[in-house]
């Protein structure tokens, strides 16, 4: 929020907070609607609800807590995050490849 | 000695000290929730088909706490803007605003948690007959092997037990892949001989997988929303005093609340279409 000192900028900011505001309502209503369309596939009935959610997430992230303008230091912070989030989630899709890869071996007598 | 950049910002970082401290907390958060999500993924994708439970929450409510949330994320920083607008009668009423969503969205979370504790599984004894009431009237239906009726209890006597759900369908179960499915099958009224019933249990922590991940991903987020309030009810309240004694330190106090506030708004934003809509 440190690159929004003077009350000119702050009322710019507020105009466009509002519009995130209604994009998080839309956002939230068109993730029920699409998961009450008769999608077949669970693949893509999760991924649309994921993809609405990482869009709200961006919003929420990048103009409610400013990080599209914030300094580099919590860039770093964040950057660190993300690292170590991936690899425990690289960690979780690697455990269930390996293990339907035992499920998957013969028996062996 | 006072301690250095508490309000104003340091020159090489261009941050003051609260800020690289929430952040750091808010990264320890990420990996606090960041290891129940994969944990959900993993009970989730090794559950059996028709196993885990679809259907089980209702998507209005969670919606309406969704939506709930979102207000209050507004009005946080509706009312730092206001604080840096040097209005302080409007950052008060914007953060009574945000007081009240947090007590709507725990009163809401309050009334789901008290419904999946008095939503029960029933399991009878083989060639039980129970009494199904419709539409269409009354009517007895013998349940072969391992009959399971699932639903709210409307009435509980001495000898019998009266259960708004359905008979379940394991078969049937096992193809519901989407929570809209679930919310097709028709609700019954059904009695039941007390003497019938081999097992029953309700839906809390202890029940299922789904039930477990369900409660400790939303219990914790719960706690979140409930420090987070105090920490804004105190900034709001009594340290109040500070906006004449020092406003630029107030107003970042605001803005370290407000980042964590839309970090709970955050995390409840992928908890809703996971838990509720998957």
């Amino acid at each position: 929020m440190s690159d929004h000192d003077n009350a000119h900028d702050i009322q710019k900011s507020v105009k466009r907070y509002l519009f995130v505001f209604y994009a998080l309502i839309a956002g939230t209503i068109l993730t029920v609607m699409a998961s009450r369309l008769p999608i077949e596939s669970v693949a893509l009935t999760v991924a649309i609800a994921l993809l609405i959610a990482c869009v709200k997430g961006f919003l929420v992230a990048g103009y409610f807590m400013h990080l599209i303008s914030e300094k580099k230091m919590i860039y770093g912070i964040l950057i660190a995050t993300v690292f170590f989030f991936a690899g425990l989630m690289f960690l979780t899709v690697w455990s269930m490849d390996h293990n339907s890869l035992i499920h998957m071996a013969p028996n062996v007598p | 000695m006072d301690i250095p950049y508490t309000s104003t910002p340091r020159p090489d970082t261009g941050l003051f000290n609260a800020k690289v401290g929430i952040w750091l907390f808010l990264a320890s958060e990420v990996m606090l929730f960041g290891a129940l999500f994969p944990s959900y993924i993993l009970l989730r994708v090794g559950a059996a088909p028709g196993d885990w439970p679809h259907g089980l929450l209702n998507v209005w409510l969670g919606m309406t706490n969704t939506i709930v949330l979102i207000v209050s994320s507004i009005t946080v920083v509706m009312a730092w803007a206001s604080l840096k607008m040097k209005d302080f009668g409007k950052f008060r009423k914007y953060q009574s605003v945000t007081l009240l969503c947090a007590l709507c969205f725990l009163g809401i979370k309050s009334y789901e948690y008290h419904d999946k504790f008095t939503h029960y599984e029933v399991q009878l004894n083989d060639g039980t007959t129970v009494q199904v009431k419709d539409d269409k009237g009354t009517s007895d239906v013998q349940l072969k092997s391992n009959g399971v009726l699932d639903g709210h209890i409307l009435e509980r006597d001495a000898d019998k037990l009266v259960i708004h759900g359905e008979i379940v369908d394991k078969a049937a179960q096992a193809k519901v892949t989407h929570a809209w499915q679930a919310s097709e099958i028709p609700e019954v009224e059904i009695t039941v001989k007390k003497a019938d019933i081999k097992y029953m249990e309700n839906y809390g922590p202890w029940h299922n997988t789904y039930t477990a991940i369900y409660f400790t991903l939303t219990g914790l987020h719960a706690l979140h929303v409930i420090g987070g309030s105090i920490v804004i009810f105190f900034i709001w309240g009594p340290l109040a005093g500070m906006w004449k004694t020092d406003p630029e330190r107030y107003t970042n106090r605001v803005e370290v609340s407000g980042l964590f506030w839309h970090f709970v708004d955050l995390v409840w934003i992928f908890l809703f279409p996971v838990l509720y809509l998957l």
